[in-house]
């Protein structure tokens, strides 16, 4: 509806100028996670960290393992808290809601673990089917064609009856993705999809990610460290190292940053400004020491 | 003075335990029993009760068995091997039965709460249902509970009833104890109220602790191999120990004082 509004507003006086401010107004925002600082015992993860997930795009979370980037995914599904800052879904923040409030956004959103999180006891079709059954009233015969339809779109209607223990890890990452799409979410967060991944399988979920986004209508956020495959398909990336925000932009514009810290990412080189070493005194003094 | 802190940092940490424990505890039991979780729950008292049945018959027969060889050797010194009856039966009901059948309980069955439990936290199922917008104390942890408590009292009464059956093969069948006596007797010393209620009253209160402490360190267990093979271990210790702890303190309350 405000997009409507705006956009004929914006077309009378149409100039160059004018119809990239328009843009900039429609473009909303989904999520915004808004100077945000979390610790964990005593290890401080993020330090005021800011970042934007516009709707209808694939947005990116790259950074060296280890960083806190699944830690990320739950505070924005409002399994952790923040110590500061705050976090937006839809403009509504999430630390603030009461605990069924969350339950009702997380609805609205889905996320798909690394390892799939498919419920072993359960067959395929039942583990797609689960979040109809527990939140929908559906007649047995709509969940049955809603799942046909989800596992079909993941190319696994033929593994319907298979139990999880029977998948390869990519058919388990994929059938969890048609269980995380069945009750068609606005958000999709993607945690590592690619870790462990053959080149088949890779390439399945990238143009799965792709198209279900697109196809959809859905908003995306991938945690990933496969820079490859996430400068294929990601509209704007994210690069977090240190506690905070190092580098973010386009696909291209992160491939001609002068970040040294970004360039070393990128290239995967050992040493740079992220160090090979784990701090340690110098090497020599320990031996010595050692021997004194 | 860092001895001092050890102590108090140890006591904290016990005490947070116990109120996540007892957080826990609430989280599932405030439920809205759903039309769903009836029949998650039979589910659940069909693998921690019918699955117990077998070890439970086993034990119960052979304790049976052994009570009444023991009785009679010495019950027969003093001819009062007609005794066997009742005295078979009151301590199947009052004392073996709950307790016994708890410590095994939590063996077959709470140790396998515990790593159920700790392996769907580990392969992060209990979070993706979180995300998912389904509650997992409801879930998950809720008709464990419940399929507990209504599985251990069951189990004890079959406990006792097998035990004495075996008594009576033993005693009767082997030893040549008459049998109208052993039956006879046992009708007229056992009390409905004072032995048959007290043991299930017992075996309720143990199932409470045996599947509380169960499911709590599987919910609460670090997910990894090392953190949950601690947990079932854990569980299967503290729920024993709970078990002969508590069984003194209700036997006083029950039966100490007339």
């Amino acid at each position: 509806m405000s997009q409507q509004k705006h956009c004929q507003s914006g077309i009378p006086t149409f100039s160059e100028n004018h119809s990239w401010t328009v843009v900039l107004i429609v473009m909303d925002n989904l999520v915004e996670v808004d100077n945000m600082t979390f610790r964990r015992v005593d290890r401080v993860i993020y330090e005021g960290i800011s970042l934007k997930v516009p709707k209808g795009k694939i947005t990116a979370v790259m950074g060296p393992s280890g960083i806190g980037k699944t830690t990320l995914l739950k505070l924005i599904g409002g399994q952790l808290l923040p110590e500061e800052g705050d976090i937006r879904f839809d403009g509504e923040s999430i630390p603030d809601m009461s605990r069924s409030k969350l339950y009702h956004t997380r609805r609205r959103m889905s996320m798909l673990f690394q390892s799939g999180a498919l419920f072993t006891d359960m067959s395929v079709y039942d583990n797609v089917a689960f979040p109809l059954k527990e939140h929908t009233k559906l007649s047995d015969d709509v969940i049955s064609t809603i799942v046909s339809l989800k596992l079909q779109a993941v190319g696994l209607r033929g593994a319907a009856q298979l139990m999880p223990s029977e998948l390869s890890g990519g058919m388990a990452r994929r059938a969890a993705l048609a269980r995380a799409i069945a009750l068609d979410p606005d958000l999709i967060m993607y945690d590592e999809p690619f870790a462990g991944q053959d080149p088949i399988s890779m390439g399945v979920l990238v143009k799965l990610i792709r198209e279900l986004n697109d196809a959809l209508d859905l908003t995306s956020i991938v945690v990933t460290h496969d820079v490859t495959e996430v400068l294929t398909i990601a509209d704007y990336i994210y690069i977090l190292a240190d506690k905070r925000v190092i580098g973010e932009g386009t696909a291209d514009e992160i491939r001609n940053s002068d970040s040294e810290l970004v360039q070393q990412f990128l290239k995967g080189e050992a040493d740079g400004p992220v160090p090979f070493h784990y701090p340690a005194e110098s090497l020599s003094s320990s031996l010595l020491g050692g021997a004194e | 003075m860092k001895f001092f802190q050890s102590i108090g940092a140890k006591t904290l940490a016990k005490l947070s335990t116990a109120g996540r424990a007892a957080l826990m505890l609430f989280g599932a039991l405030v439920a809205v029993p759903k039309f769903k979780n009836v029949s998650l729950t039979i589910r659940q008292v069909y693998v921690v009760g019918v699955q117990s049945l077998l070890i439970i018959i086993v034990s119960g027969l052979f304790i049976g068995m052994v009570m009444a060889l023991q009785g009679y050797t010495i019950l027969v010194d003093y001819g009062a091997e007609g005794s066997l009856g009742p005295m078979v039966a009151l301590s199947l009901l009052r004392e073996l039965g709950p307790v016994v059948t708890a410590l095994l309980f939590a063996g077959r069955a709470g140790s396998a709460l515990t790593a159920e439990i700790g392996l769907m936290k580990a392969t992060e199922q209990l979070s993706s249902m979180e995300m998912m917008a389904v509650d997992p104390l409801r879930r998950v942890v809720a008709p464990r509970f419940w399929a507990g408590m209504i599985s251990m009292p069951m189990l004890a009464l079959i406990f006792s009833a097998v035990g004495i059956l075996g008594g009576h093969m033993v005693g009767v069948d082997w030893l040549g104890v008459d049998a109208g006596s052993y039956w006879s007797i046992m009708q007229s010393t056992v009390e409905w109220d004072k032995d048959v209620l007290n043991g299930v009253i017992k075996s309720l209160v143990f199932a409470l602790v045996v599947t509380w402490i169960a499911i709590f360190k599987g919910y609460d267990s670090i997910p990894t191999s090392e953190g949950i093979s601690k947990a079932t271990t854990e569980t299967v210790v503290f729920s024993s120990l709970a078990v002969l702890g508590l069984d003194f303190v209700l036997t006083a309350l029950m039966f100490g004082i007339e």
